[in-house]
């Protein structure tokens, strides 16, 4: 393999975006689960809710940092590595991106102070509303960020100059891409999706240790809520986002379902090794014909396969075939545990079974793992082009040396893995100990904690901390 | 309707780069001076910040994410030039930002490791910013609009001038900060990193401006200076931006002299001020300098005219609850750690 600039950017992209990634997709919907809590704290006064949003606003907080960091560089990264992309695309997805800033990303880092340092500053509706506005930011940067990225998977709205630049002629046909609608709610439920298993997974860890924790069972209850709805919900979202696929990217549909030829009544791979140098499969599991009506709905429908298209113009395949397995197969899964957990609740005893809370803690990485292998299928099936069928990746590299590329690319790797394994321990330290307050809480808190922390109002009786 | 975008997208986004430069200067300050201060006044000095660091970094994202959206040819010109300043700079950010977190979480180890991050980092950070500004200013070599030189270009004496001169400056705004925000001990020994970080900014000003005359032809033309001597009459129409200067080194030094708590921040600002303003009197309307004009870099105005739709709501928006933030948490940090009012 031949380690140039261009071929170094990708693995840097791909592995920066792919590290930022995991951040968002638990804070999406953590903020969200932390508005819920506090909602229900200020309308029920139940104080299990109050415990719980104190114990996992200390948990938002440390992913939240890691996303922010890890977000920003991703908004230079395409001027220091994609600087022709940039030039090329900035007239038409620009202000996508600049409107995540002025609309989403001001609206979550400003409200976070108040979220985390303003308890006994403000009320508890205005520490309510700005609860509200960072899970509203977040939502909002969601938005803005696929509305971009699904510009460049299927571009719409725009013509091209005789320098190759684009111009946007329609800014709604822009904006609301064809795939957009599909993916936004797609990631927007698999943000939910891993809370709610990370959720589920740190309160099966206690109650697995003391099943009487009574902050715990509720919020294992509200996590097996969350996904028993959305697991299914997604495989909806999915399948319609495949369907668009087929359509708008047939390229990468043939390399999600390893199809060569091109014909009717393709059969479904199970698994597969797809072999690119063979322009075949080495070996295959397959369900005949299903493939066809789940691409479109129809048995006899003729779906194209990847011999249609030049080599030099089809993705590669083993990976997108391999990481859409991962993802669909985590996604049943969660559709399983969803049904197993419904059934528990309805009988009255999810935290009594253990077998039920194992699975839950086994599971409760899957939604992180299957965002990543969702974002490759993704991004890789579009490849040879960075604006689909537009602009070639390699045409949008900068002009710049290997050498830099490497070394950047090096740091990268550890300074995220430094701050990712920090991070990570200290995230399920705090899991491990638990929502429960506990009796040094009642003490004064440690003094690095300002008393306007969240910490500090823990130990107040309900009485008091209300208004 | 004949509204110029490409000069009101100019005067945004210098605006966007000012706050920020401002506004994360002063925090990356108190990380510069971090291993001055005793490990109580570290946690005070954090406390300080703390609530706001994220908001401020922000504007970082506004300068980058901005100017992608409306300068892209500015944009895609100078970050492959500055390619190494610049991942420096983010991945020292990364370090200081998740300090934040980290310390608090961290038992011994962990917390000495991360109080020596956060404060090498913003050590780390303001050097690559002024290395990257100092790069900018010297000029970066395009071809076609695209970078077109080598990957040290930005490395030279004079940078490493400017980055000393962020520096000092950076500790300057941190300092004041901490007179503003703290008291008792703590605000007593800023007074004095204040007075030192005045005077190295003083000198580090006058040997700055000195050196980019030397060093940029057309930037000390502007400034009157050719052929060894100075045109006054040119000289004195730029006059009011050095005045500006002195009178922020003044409120600086006659607040730490009469005591007052927020004089030396305020004189801080203006010091900072009549940098950047010095800077665009020698550059506009360039936005890389003597080879790119803002016009040409700019996207056309069908898209900037979206962007300031939006803009027009967003941005006063912004301001305001960014104020509200900062009004909120007002008041001295007290020696407990503690935000009162
Ligand atoms: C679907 C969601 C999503 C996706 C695909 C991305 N991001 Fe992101 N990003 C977020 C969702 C998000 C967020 C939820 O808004 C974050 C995560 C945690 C946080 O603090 O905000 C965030 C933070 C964040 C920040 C820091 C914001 C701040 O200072 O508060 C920047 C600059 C970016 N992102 C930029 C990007 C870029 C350039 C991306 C693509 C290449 C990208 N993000 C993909
Ligand atoms: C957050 C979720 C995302 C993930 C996990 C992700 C992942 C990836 C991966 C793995 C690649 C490498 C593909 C390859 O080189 O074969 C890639 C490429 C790319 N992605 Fe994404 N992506 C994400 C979001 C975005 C968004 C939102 C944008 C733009 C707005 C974007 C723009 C690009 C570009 C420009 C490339 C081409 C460079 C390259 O090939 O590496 N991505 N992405
Ligand atoms: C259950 C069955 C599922 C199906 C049929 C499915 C289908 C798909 C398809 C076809 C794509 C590619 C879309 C495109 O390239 O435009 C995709 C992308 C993606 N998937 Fe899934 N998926 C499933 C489950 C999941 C689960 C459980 C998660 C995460 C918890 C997930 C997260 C993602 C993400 C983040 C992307 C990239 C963003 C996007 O393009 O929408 N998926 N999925």
């Amino acid at each position: 393999m031949h380690f140039d600039a261009l071929l170094l950017s990708r693995l840097q992209f791909g592995f920066t975006i792919a590290f930022h990634i995991i951040f968002p997709s638990f804070t999406i919907g953590l903020a969200s689960f932390l508005a819920v809590l506090e909602g229900l704290w200020l309308t029920t006064k139940t104080t299990a809710f109050r415990d719980l949003y104190l114990f996992w606003v200390k948990i938002f907080a440390i992913s939240f940092g890691m996303g922010v960091v890890s977000g920003v560089v991703m908004s230079y990264e395409f001027g220091t590595n994609w600087s022709v992309f940039s030039t090329v695309a900035s007239p038409v997805i620009g202000p996508l991106l600049a409107f995540e800033v002025l609309a989403a990303f001001f609206l979550e880092s400003s409200f976070l102070g108040v979220m985390l340092f303003g308890w006994r500053r403000v009320g508890p509706s205005l520490h309510f509303l700005a609860t509200l506005l960072v899970a509203v930011g977040t939502l909002a940067s969601a938005f803005w960020i696929v509305s971009a990225n699904s510009w460049m998977q299927y571009p719409a709205g725009f013509v091209r100059l005789a320098d190759g630049s684009f111009r946007a002629t329609d800014w709604m046909a822009v904006i609301f891409s064809p795939t957009f609608p599909y993916r936004l709610s797609h990631m927007v439920l698999a943000a939910y999706l891993t809370t709610a298993l990370v959720v589920g997974a740190a309160s099966a860890w206690r109650l697995l240790k003391d099943p009487d924790e009574a902050e715990s069972g509720v919020a294992l209850k509200m996590a097996i809520g969350m996904f028993a709805i959305a697991a299914p919900l997604q495989l909806l979202a999915g399948d319609l986002s495949g369907k668009q696929v087929g359509k708008l990217q047939p390229a990468k549909l043939a390399a999600i379902e390893a199809y060569w030829e091109t014909r009717t009544q393709q059969p479904f791979h199970i698994i597969a090794i797809p072999d690119r140098a063979t322009e075949s499969n080495r070996f295959q599991v397959a369900v005949p014909k299903l493939g066809s009506w789940i691409a479109a709905g129809d048995v006899n429908a003729k779906v194209t396969g990847l011999k249609a298209f030049a080599p030099s113009d089809r993705p590669p395949v083993f990976i997108v075939f391999w990481a859409f397995r991962v993802m669909v197969g985590l996604g049943l899964a969660m559709i399983g545990l969803g049904a197993w957990g419904a059934f528990l609740c309805w009988r009255n005893t999810p935290e009594h079974s253990r077998l039920f809370l194992r699975a839950m803690v086994a599971m409760g990485p899957a939604g992180f793992v299957s965002v990543v292998c969702g974002w490759i299928v993704a991004e890789v099936g579009r490849q040879p082009y960075v604006i689909y069928g537009l602009l070639r990746t390699a045409q949008g590299v900068s002009p710049i040396s290997t050498g830099e590329v490497s070394v950047s690319l090096i740091t990268f790797m550890v300074v995220y893995a430094i701050i990712f394994s920090v991070g990570a321990l200290y995230i399920l330290r705090l899991m491990n100990s638990g929502p429960s307050p506990k009796p040094e809480a009642a003490a004064p808190p440690p003094r690095r904690r300002p008393p306007g922390y969240a910490l500090a109002a823990a130990p107040a009786p309900p009485d008091e901390a209300a208004p | 309707m004949s509204l110029d975008l490409p000069l009101i997208w100019a005067a945004i986004m210098a605006l966007a780069v000012l706050m920020y430069v401002l506004l994360d200067g002063f925090d990356l300050g108190i990380g510069i001076l971090f291993p001055l201060a005793t490990p109580a006044e570290r946690d005070v000095m954090m406390d300080s910040v703390a609530p706001y660091w994220d908001g401020n970094e922000t504007w970082l994202v506004l300068g980058g994410g901005g100017l992608f959206a409306t300068f892209p040819r500015a944009y895609a010109a100078l970050l492959p030039a500055l390619y190494i300043p610049i991942l420096t700079m983010l991945m020292a950010l990364i370090l200081r930002g998740v300090a934040f977190e980290f310390r608090l979480n961290g038992r011994r180890t962990g917390k000495r490791f991360w109080t020596a991050a956060f404060a090498g980092a913003s050590f780390t950070a303001a050097i690559a910013q002024g290395l990257a500004l100092g790069g900018f200013i010297q000029g970066v070599t395009l071809h076609n609009g695209q970078f077109a030189g080598g990957a040290f270009d930005w490395l030279s004496p004079y940078t490493l001038l400017v980055a000393a001169g962020l520096v000092a400056g950076y500790a300057l705004l941190g300092a004041a900060w901490l007179v503003w925000r703290t008291e008792g001990d703590l605000h007593e020994r800023a007074r004095r990193w204040a007075w030192t970080a005045a005077a190295a900014v003083a000198a580090m000003l006058a040997i700055v401006s000195a050196a980019t005359l030397q060093v940029h032809p057309k930037v000390a033309a502007r400034w009157g200076y050719m052929d060894g001597s100075f045109d006054l009459a040119r000289l004195l129409r730029l006059s009011p931006i050095p005045i500006l200067g002195a009178i922020g080194l003044a409120a600086v030094a006659l607040g730490l002299r009469q005591r007052t708590h927020g004089w030396p921040f305020l004189g801080a600002v203006l010091v900072f001020l009549s940098g950047y303003l010095g800077l665009a009197a020698g550059f506009f309307p360039y936005v890389v300098p003597y080879a790119m004009e803002f016009r040409q870099a700019a996207n056309p105005d069908n898209t900037l005219a979206l962007l300031l739709g939006g803009a027009v709501i967003l941005l006063p928006t912004i301001l305001g609850y960014t104020i509200w933030v900062y009004w909120l948490f007002r008041g001295k940090v007290d020696a407990d750690g503690g935000i009162y009012h």
